[in-house]
């Protein structure tokens, strides 16, 4: 098979390293059979009188050990062809930072444009909401993570703080969206606070596991609380957002939206209603979070993400500055959660697990720490790619977790490694990845 | 007093299972510093060899009974190593010395891999076990209660004892248990003075791995249910008795899995079953937030 093509090319241009190369893929292919052969070559199923049965499938095996001797060849051969990977020089940084200035608005123009251009339907447009929500939750992480280097690992339990909060305030009390929407930034910042003071001392890994144990408290409190929030069952008949009053029916009565506007009823307008309700909050906490970083606040966030230590010796409140950074994340979060409560019209703990906030912040790691394009693009690779296998149907987790791990060999600092100092004096430099500091939180 | 007898009973087989497994995080920490995301579900898989084997060899007729269960734990010990080396070489080497979120992102990822792997070659349902070594004996009987100690609680509690004491005596007696240790105190002194230190990461991850199918195996046999998502909680209560022991201290592994065994078994017992697991990550956070070092771990000097 493919395998043989590749041991044709791999002396052809390097003979020296064309033995140990086959070795090396042979010996890859032994240990891929080792692994292979219990979990993939016998399947385990529910026989007819209750008890387990195998079922052998050395085909498949034998496919993927195929595999895995083929791509290692093609590894080998590739990297002998290539030489070793040259580190970015400035030049690679200073240009890929000059298109990076192009990429920023052609990007906003599309995502403005993107429900006027011919061929967007119902589908394209769920999936922009969608993708904009991740780079909503992306850009209020990225506060947090990426500006005061504070590892977080449970934030979606922020976004089913936001979540909750609006769904409980709208259905018990009959709040609208609108007061809902502060409301529900409002106490996910408090929660952010609270769950953040305790945690002030930690750093990096250890407060990422603090952080992932609340956010698992969060979710099975509101598994178990089921008089308050339906437990399992969730929290159902969640009011749809209105237009600042004007209800999207098809009515088509006066008080209805196209009532008033006079034109023709449509589903469509409600999901044009949201994209851009999403697509402008995602905007405010870009704008929010490039803002601040200007402020004293931002850059004693900054400052503290590269040397706590030295911040404290400059009399630099660490208190103050940690919490504002878990608060203004948190409330971004709930706001995103009132929206996607409003959005699904229904919620439930199921929507908020652990490996929401693995993808919210494999999403700021890959998008490059601190830079905003960056996630944003990440945002629209992981979540859009996501879609895109939806034909995959049971591989697709496999194949996302598989690119996570991917991209982070090829690319550890994230897409958008390189920085340039937010407040500088005289020219600016941007600072190559290799010497970005790092998040020790 | 027989209830909690029996409570006591079951928190501390459960314990030694959450002790094998914090052994690998624990000594994986110790060595690169990064906590190893993927090892819960390393410890899945091991559950999932054995099923594997265990079926194999019992409906295959070939044996049955203890010699059975000791040739289940050294296939599942064995392919569980091959994974655990597999992950480290894919997953973590190319990220050594790297930025210091990656490997943690890249072990996330990987995490997400195995679940999913597991999920799609043997199916979502739950696989159901009938036990394998019925029976026990009573301890006390106190009115209608009877207190059991069963031979699978006693198995566990025998295998556990003796895979740790061989594991003991790899680590303070054998070359590679002292370049393990080396590498864990200063792992660029430790290459200078010759060991080969991506050799001796491989190993531990080898190691850690096979610790985890014992637990896994053990796991399978005790309870007898297995799906391809137990790696995760039962993944984070290991971590979260690596830390209540001292991350990075051997014996703090095993003591604070004893103790968090006891503590869900006991707070089920008592308090409220749906909580247990906030019961576990409440630990976990007021250990961390009051007693970053651990029981039995030595205080991080920070220097400036």
């Amino acid at each position: 098979m493919s395998g043989g093509a590749a041991a044709a090319v791999a002396p052809a241009q390097r003979p020296a390293v064309a033995v140990p190369a086959l070795k090396d893929a042979l010996l890859t292919a032994l240990v891929a059979f080792g692994l292979f052969v219990p979990i993939v070559g016998l399947r385990t199923d529910v026989g007819a009188n209750g008890g387990l049965v195998l079922r052998q499938r050395w085909g498949d095996v034998a496919v993927l050990v195929g595999l895995a001797f083929a791509g290692r060849l093609l590894m080998l051969a590739w990297r002998a062809v290539r030489g070793d990977a040259k580190p970015a020089t400035a030049a690679r940084t200073a240009l890929l930072r000059k298109a990076g200035t192009f990429v920023a608005p052609v990007l906003l123009a599309l995502a403005v444009l993107l429900p006027f251009i011919p061929g967007t339907g119902r589908y394209e447009l769920d999936l922009g909401i969608l993708v904009l929500t991740y780079v909503m939750l992306g850009w209020g992480l990225n506060i947090v993570v990426g500006l005061a280097g504070l590892l977080d690992l449970g934030y979606v339990a922020f976004y089913a703080v936001g979540a909750y909060a609006y769904a409980l305030l709208a259905t018990i009390f009959g709040l609208s969206f609108w007061i809902c929407l502060p409301l529900a930034g409002i106490l996910a910042a408090f929660w952010g606070v609270l769950l953040g003071f305790p945690v002030l001392r930690l750093r990096g890994d250890y407060l990422a596991i603090v952080t992932l144990a609340f956010g698992e408290i969060i979710r099975v409190v509101l598994l178990n609380w089921v008089s308050l929030t339906g437990g399992p069952n969730g929290v159902t008949g969640i009011p749809r957002p209105t237009f600042f009053g004007l209800p999207f029916s098809m009515s088509g009565e006066p008080g209805t939206f196209a009532g008033f506007f006079g034109i023709e009823p449509s589903p469509v307008h409600r999901v044009i209603f949201l994209y851009y309700l999403i697509l402008a909050l995602a905007l405010l906490t870009n704008w929010v979070s490039i803002r601040l970083r200007r402020q004293p606040l931002g850059r004693a966030w900054e400052a503290l993400r590269e040397d706590e230590i030295a911040c404290r010796a400059l009399g630099i409140n660490i208190t103050t500055t940690k919490l504002t950074a878990f608060a203004l994340g948190a409330m971004f979060a709930g706001i995103a959660g009132s929206f996607f409560a409003t959005r699904q019209g229904f919620i439930s703990p199921e929507s908020f697990t652990f490996i929401e906030s693995a993808i919210i912040l494999a999403i700021v790691v890959l998008g490059g720490m601190g830079s905003q394009i960056g996630i944003a693009i990440a945002a629209l690779v992981m979540i859009g790619g996501f879609e895109v296998f939806r034909d995959l149907d049971e591989y697709r987790m496999l194949v996302f977790g598989g690119a996570m791990v991917l991209i982070m060999v090829a690319r550890p600092r994230g897409l958008v490694g390189s920085r340039t100092p937010t407040v500088a004096l005289g020219t600016r430099r941007a600072i190559g990845a290799e010497h970005v500091a790092e998040g020790r939180g | 007093m027989a209830y909690a007898l029996q409570q006591l009973i079951n928190g501390i087989s459960l314990g030694m299972i959450y002790g094998l497994i914090a052994v690998g995080y624990t000594m994986v920490y110790g060595i690169i510093g990064m906590i190893n995301f993927a090892h819960g579900d390393i410890f899945m898989i091991g559950a999932f060899v054995a099923l594997i084997s265990l079926v194999m060899l019992v409906s295959g007729g070939i044996m049955e009974g203890p010699a059975a269960i000791l040739i289940v734990l050294l296939v599942s010990m064995c392919v569980t190593a091959l994974y655990g080396w597999t992950v480290e070489r894919i997953a973590y080497r190319p990220l050594r010395g790297s930025f210091r979120l990656a490997p943690l992102i890249s072990a996330i990822g990987m995490s997400i891999v195995l679940q999913n792997y597991v999920q799609v070659a043997q199916g979502a349902r739950v696989k159901p076990l009938e036990p394998v070594l019925p029976g026990g004996i009573e301890v006390l009987r106190a009115d209608a209660f009877v207190v059991q100690f069963s031979y699978m609680q006693m198995l566990i509690i025998a295998v556990t004892l003796a895979v740790l004491a061989i594991f003991t005596w790899l680590v303070t007696r054998t070359p590679l248990g002292r370049a393990m240790r080396a590498c864990e105190q200063d792992r660029r002194m430790a290459s200078l003075l010759g060991i080969d230190t991506d050799r001796t990461i491989s190993l531990t991850f080898v190691i850690g791995a096979s610790l985890a199918a014992v637990a896994g195996a053990m796991y399978l046999l005790r309870y007898g249910v297995i799906d391809f998502y137990i790696g995760f909680l039962a993944g984070v209560k290991a971590f979260t008795a690596a830390v209540l022991g001292g991350i990075g201290s051997l014996p703090g592994a095993v003591l604070g899995g004893l103790l968090i065994g006891l503590i869900e078994t006991f707070w089920s017992a008592y308090f409220s079953v749906q909580y247990k697991d906030v019961a576990a990550f409440s630990i976990l956070a007021i250990t961390l937030i009051f007693m970053p070092s651990g029981l039995l771990g030595r205080a991080e000097v920070e220097k400036v």
